[in-house]
């Protein structure tokens, strides 16, 4: 699933973000202090800062702020809205660009976490409540069923201790927790996501 | 004096008796003090204490009264008596607070109350009563020099303040260059916008107020007197010379944009599509003259994208271009982007920047521009080159360290303020002669020490810029608005009233032979036996208010309107023969004398501190005040400034058999906080000459030593005289007790 | 009738046999010694957590919770929603305030409710059990039911992230909040005070992004260790989850020795209440807490 990008925007891409991606319009308004970059737990592991995406965005460098992983790397752990100074929904403005690079099918292939999101949405949306086990088992079988095995063997312990916690359950391979009205459900979604590609001008 | 009558008051009130025996300290003063009067009292800042000393006064003909109490910075009121000479023992917080309330610190307590009120006795009989400065100028005019928004806003606050007002302006008409301006920075409420300049009006007002006299294309030829009697001649059109007489002088003459043309990497000069934020403010007025968008000046082209270079030949470190800071050409970019914003949300604004500085409320004006989508980029711009029509700015992008380009219709350098202060008196006349442009003064003062008021650093004029940014260093006149600092038109209108409120000051103290600011309302002047001068001009060269001038006999010329009674000129008399009638090289040097000196063998050292009053001797109250002890062998003598402290004092005190002693003054160099500018550093240079004479006496150096005190220092100045004292019992007592 | 009443928002990790059980378990017990009625919304849906914004986007994230709410309003109208989740609760609540502000946004959410024949009025409140606790109940109500002390036992509070920004509790600051630290004090035990109080897990990346977010991990139990604690405490169940299954791991990958129990603060007030090792889930442990164990008795 790839959106394409009305002509409109031509190389304005700030204008694109605030008009496409969520809390995008906030942008602008970043005065390049850095605190974010300085609060995030994963700060070592990004190749962009928040502050560096979103000087990116002004300078225009579409293909890059879209294909970096730096979104990606976010923990939602909202240290760097709690300490902006200028208020920016920092957190917020990461998942949307996720989102929108992820929509635009621009995100670097692969990407372990939006690779994750995409299964726990899938997972979640099915039945209306997230299957832990099916969601842990896709991950582990996301790069095929050799490294599957190896991840799963590797982390047996840690199934294997849950079980007897009891909070794993064999069975929900076959089943588990679901919502009553799951046709509701998904009629809701499948709405809403029409809604917003219009609101949005996606065409897919 | 024949009808001097002495008399000495010892109160026992606030725990003074209790910890000293205040019946010893009235014999003293009788007996060693040789008092007229004298009368202990529980409670003398009471009504019926009071009343008492009034009654002395007026019934038994005192003349000279010496306070024993308090610190002389407490109980003013109570303790104001007109016509007579005052001295105060500071036995609260000089003594039983600074010193432990303990049997065994009994002994040494008492001996600091006895020699206090030996000191103040001895000091008492050295003074005269104060007659005010005979030097009085009648004239209540103000001469505003600049017809700018500065000037102007100086002129109308005089003159709603029912003050006659001169201006005089260079230029053809009022206004200054903020009627260049096609609108400027919000300055209320909502901050969000750019606003109209207002500077029609002004003109309109001041061109229109019964009070406000103005002459333009006019300048000043000469400027000389005093507060009070200034005569200026003033050149006005046609070459003619007009003299008026003023009371005090407000100097608003502006600043002048760093010539853009000294920055050719940058187009500037060379590219017509480079211009200055003048240069677009004139784009800006010309544009709406004609109701059109502003265009490309090289074609009359459509303007798509205009680039700001903030910081263009300013904060350089290199030494080419200007060092500081202007303050106002970040939120004066945002406020030119906001002109394109305005007229078309579709043209493209950059501001390139390295630090954005919006102070204060510029904060959200900076988020008003962000909010309509000017763009901000951090990075400094190598070159701007010309492509055709547009203009190829080449930048290091410094968020993502990378270089880049970008193209232009318009780039507009931000360019610093250059005061025009006139002639920098610190450089010698011969070397201004030899420079490549002479420099043009705009006082043309007839003072010894030069034209123009002397400036503080990057060659703005100088002005108390830590406690009070008003004053400079020439009585009478202030510099209000860029000449004093680079500042925005808010801040220069406000730095305009505030020099109006101080040139009245001046006008008022002048008409009543009082001091101006620090000193303000003191009668006492500098007087000098001139049979003793030998013209050494060291007086005339170290005043830092450039006060004195020479006569035709080339003897110092006490201009005592412009003097702040500091005592700098006193402290530099090696001939010891300027003095004031309540502070001189006498009053000091008796009460240094005075004190009972204890034996080589006592254990008991002797340390002189003379405390500038202005800091350290508040800092000392202050720390007795939060309990904080110090050495019971410290006597301190507050002193009008450490620059009139003469190094006379020193000899005597080390002569006279003193174990050290201690100068605190305030701090000095550029960023001083010494209230006479100069005073602390004069000081400091001659107490760094005193070492020769330590050694000659056969002294350690270590019995001299120098200070920085701030008024902020309370817990650190009793921690210093501790370690000084400590350090003098390391040394050992003096071996020059019992000669003197 | 219950002291109070709620809708009850349990969340997926909250279910039968599923990663945090053993919280669903003790809350319940802490509720009834507290006399808070907790009615689950029927048929509630997954918040879509904090990952669900790379597939979700935004609509359909909101479209998510405001299900839920719809549901809330028309079977237990009248009661605020309450959360024992952190992801749940912050999903929850960001929905709400963006809807508040934005009528267009509650137009579209609306529009897609309708699809299931459901309505958001915008009246729900949604608050977190922690909020419950402090501002319904008060500290002095929480001490009431104790009949035994933990008073012997060091605990490191660990906030983390969701419960804490960006919403947190009222009156809490950011970088240290203070009360987990004083809910344990009043339960008698002793909170240590410690540097990774506010430390993320690593969240969703736990699973995406192992290596780094184990790097946190140890971080966080590490200084618990070094600051004194016994066993950490704390009111997200993604944070207990983390912090307890991967100190096996961990230590299998870096020969440190970690094992340290990591508890819900429901679980330490139900054993308080007198509430024995099932009641407080305490056998729902990886980690067993044998301390506490101990104190609950069989």
């Amino acid at each position: 699933m790839s959106a394409q990008v009305p002509e409109r925007y031509r190389n304005d891409f700030l204008r694109e973000v605030e008009e496409r991606v969520e809390e995008g319009r906030w942008v602008k308004m970043c005065m390049q202090c850095g605190v974010c970059a300085g609060s995030c737990p994963f700060g070592p592991h990004w190749e962009h800062s928040p502050q560096k995406i979103f000087m990116m965005i002004r300078a225009g460098k579409r293909a890059e702020v879209l294909g970096s992983d730096s979104m990606w790397m976010c923990t939602s752990c909202y240290n760097c809205i709690v300490r902006c100074p200028r208020k920016l929904p920092i957190t917020h403005i990461m998942h949307g660009l996720a989102n929108y690079a992820h929509r635009l099918g621009l995100a670097p292939k692969g990407q372990p976490t939006r690779e994750f999101a995409r299964l726990f949405w899938d997972n979640c949306i099915k039945q209306g409540r997230a299957n832990e086990l099916k969601l842990t088992l896709g991950l582990y079988f996301k790069d095929g069923l050799a490294a599957g095995i190896k991840t799963a063997l590797a982390m047996k312990g840690i199934g294997l201790g849950m079980f007897k916690a009891k909070r794993i359950n064999p069975m929900e391979l076959f089943g588990g927790h679901r919502i009553k009205d799951v046709k509701g459900l998904h009629a809701i979604i499948a709405k809403a996501r029409e809604i917003e590609d219009r609101r949005k001008g996606y065409t897919s | 004096m024949a009808d001097m009558k002495t008399a000495a008051y010892v109160c026992s009130g606030c725990g003074i008796g209790d910890r000293i025996d205040a019946k010893q300290l009235e014999r003293i003063a009788q007996k060693e003090g040789k008092m007229q009067l004298v009368r202990g009292h529980e409670f003398l800042c009471s009504a019926e204490g009071v009343a008492l000393i009034r009654e002395d006064i007026a019934k038994e003909g005192v003349t000279h009264v010496a306070i024993a109490a308090c610190s002389r910075r407490a109980k003013t009121d109570a303790f104001a008596f007109e016509g007579v000479a005052i001295t105060r023992a500071n036995l609260r917080e000089g003594v039983i607070w600074s010193q432990p309330d303990t049997e065994d610190a009994r002994e040494l307590t008492q001996d600091m109350a006895d020699d206090y009120v030996r000191m103040a006795c001895a000091e008492l009989k050295r003074m005269k009563v104060p007659a005010g400065n005979p030097d009085r100028g009648t004239s209540k005019r103000i001469l505003v020099v600049g017809g700018g928004l500065s000037g102007m806003t100086a002129a109308l606050a005089a003159a709603g303040a029912g003050y006659d007002v001169v201006i005089v302006e260079k230029q053809a008409a009022l206004g200054g260059r903020a009627a260049q301006w096609h609108r400027r920075i919000p300055y209320r409420n909502p901050y969000d916008a750019p606003v109209e300049t207002g500077i029609a009006e002004l003109v309109a007002a001041a061109g229109a107020h019964p009070r406000i006299k103005v002459h333009v294309n006019a300048t000043l030829a000469q400027t000389k007197g005093a507060p009070g009697r200034f005569s200026v001649s003033v050149c006005v059109e046609g070459g003619d010379m007009v003299t008026e007489e003023v009371g005090a002088i407000v100097q608003a003459t502006g600043f002048t944009p760093y010539d853009i043309a000294r920055l050719p990497e940058l187009g500037g000069g060379t590219n017509p599509n480079v211009v200055d934020q003048a240069g677009l403010e004139r784009l800006a007025l010309e544009a709406a003259a004609k109701g059109e968008p502003i265009r490309r000046p090289s074609d009359g082209g459509e303007v798509k994208r205009v680039v700001f270079l903030q910081c263009a030949g300013q904060r350089d470190d290199s030494g080419a271009h200007l060092p500081y800071c202007s303050g106002h050409c970040c939120l004066t970019s945002i406020k030119q982007a906001m002109y394109f914003k305005d007229a078309s949300p579709s043209i493209d604004t950059v501001v390139m920047y390295t630090d954005l500085r919006t102070p204060g409320l510029g904060e959200d004006f900076y988020r008003a521009g962000q909010a309509r989508g000017i763009l901000f980029t951090k990075g400094r711009a190598s070159s701007v080159t010309a492509d055709g029509a547009l203009c190829k700015v080449a930048f290091r992008d410094l968020i993502l360290d990378e270089d880049a380009a970008i193209d232009a219709d318009l780039v507009v350098l931000a360019t610093g303020m250059v005061a025009n202060s006139g002639v920098n008196i610190d450089i010698p006349e011969e070397e201004r002669q030899k420079m490549e442009v002479k420099p043009v003064s705009v006082l043309n003062l007839a003072y010894r020490q030069g034209p123009d008021m002397p400036q503080l650093k990057y060659g703005f004029t100088d002005s108390h810029f830590i406690c009070f940014p008003y004053e400079t260093r020439r009585t009478g006149i202030y510099a209000a608005g860029p000449v004093r600092r680079p500042m925005d038109m808010a801040q220069a209108a406000e730095d305009a009233t505030g020099a109006a409120l101080k040139a009245i000051q001046a006008v008022e103290n002048a008409g009543l032979g009082r001091a101006a600011h620090p000193r303000v309302g003191d009668l006492s002047f500098p007087t000098a036996r001139l049979e003793g001068c030998t013209q050494c001009k060291r007086c005339t060269v170290e005043c830092p208010f450039g006060a004195i001038d020479e006569d035709e006999k080339r003897y110092p010329l006490f201009n005592e309107s412009r003097c702040r009674r500091c005592g700098t000129c006193m402290g530099a008399c090696p001939v010891r023969v300027i003095s004031f009638e309540n502070y001189s090289v006498d009053t000091v040097g008796n009460q240094i004398k005075a004190i009972d000196m204890p034996d080589e063998f006592s254990e008991k050292p002797r340390i002189l501190v003379l405390a500038c009053e202005n800091d350290a001797y508040p800092a000392l109250d202050m720390a007795a005040m939060s309990g904080a002890m110090y050495s019971a062998f410290v006597r301190v003598i507050p002193v009008r400034c450490l620059g009139s402290v003469n190094t006379i004092w020193i000899t005597d005190a080390l002569n006279g058999g003193w174990d050290g002693v201690m100068l605190m003054g305030c701090k000095k160099g550029d960023d001083y906080q010494c209230h006479f500018v100069k005073g602390s550093e004069m000081a400091a240079y001659r107490m760094s000459k005193t070492d020769d004479t330590l050694k000659q006496m056969g002294l350690e150096t270590e019995r001299v030593a120098t200070y920085e005190v701030a008024i902020t220092d309370v817990a650190r100045v009793s921690q210093l005289i501790n370690e000084y004292v400590a350090k003098i019992q390391e040394i050992g007592m003096s071996p020059m007790k019992g000669f003197a | 009738m219950a002291k109070k009443e709620y809708a009850f928002y349990p969340g997926c990790s909250s279910q039968l046999k599923a990663s945090a059980s053993n919280y669903l378990v003790s809350v319940n017990a802490m509720c009834r010694k507290l006399d808070i009625k907790m009615t689950e919304i029927p048929d509630w849906n997954c918040c879509g957590a904090s990952i669900g914004y790379g597939e979700g986007g935004e609509l359909p994230r909101h479209a998510l919770n405001a299900r839920n709410f719809a549901l809330s309003e028309q079977h237990l109208p009248g009661r605020d929603i309450v959360a024992t989740c952190a992801a749940c609760w912050l999903g929850a609540r960001e929905t709400k305030e963006r809807l508040d502000a934005s009528s267009e946004l509650m137009k579209e959410t609306n529009e897609a409710l309708a699809a299931a024949g459901l309505h958001y009025k915008g009246e729900v409140e949604i608050r977190h059990m922690v909020e419950v606790l402090i501002e319904d109940i008060g500290y002095d109500g929480l001490k009431a039911p104790a009949v035994k002390s933990l008073e012997g036992l060091k605990f490191a509070g660990y906030v983390g992230c969701q419960t804490n920004r960006p919403f947190g509790i009222a009156g809490e600051s950011f970088e240290n909040p203070m009360y987990l630290d004083k809910l344990v004090e009043t339960l008698g035990g002793e909170a240590v005070p410690y540097d990774q109080k506010v430390t993320c897990c690593g969240g969703a990346l736990a699973f995406s992004e192992p290596e780094k977010s184990q790097k946190q991990i140890r971080d966080i139990v590490e200084s618990a260790y070094d600051h004194g604690a016994e066993m950490i405490v704390t009111p997200c169940p993604l944070c207990q989850a983390n912090v307890e299954v991967y100190q096996s791991e961990i230590n299998k990958k870096q020969g440190t020795k970690l094992n340290m129990p990591v508890l819900y603060y429901s679980q330490l007030m139900t054993v308080a209440y007198g509430g024995n090792m099932k009641d407080s889930g305490l056998d729902g442990q990886v980690i067993r807490a044998a301390k506490l164990e101990k104190l609950a008795g069989k």
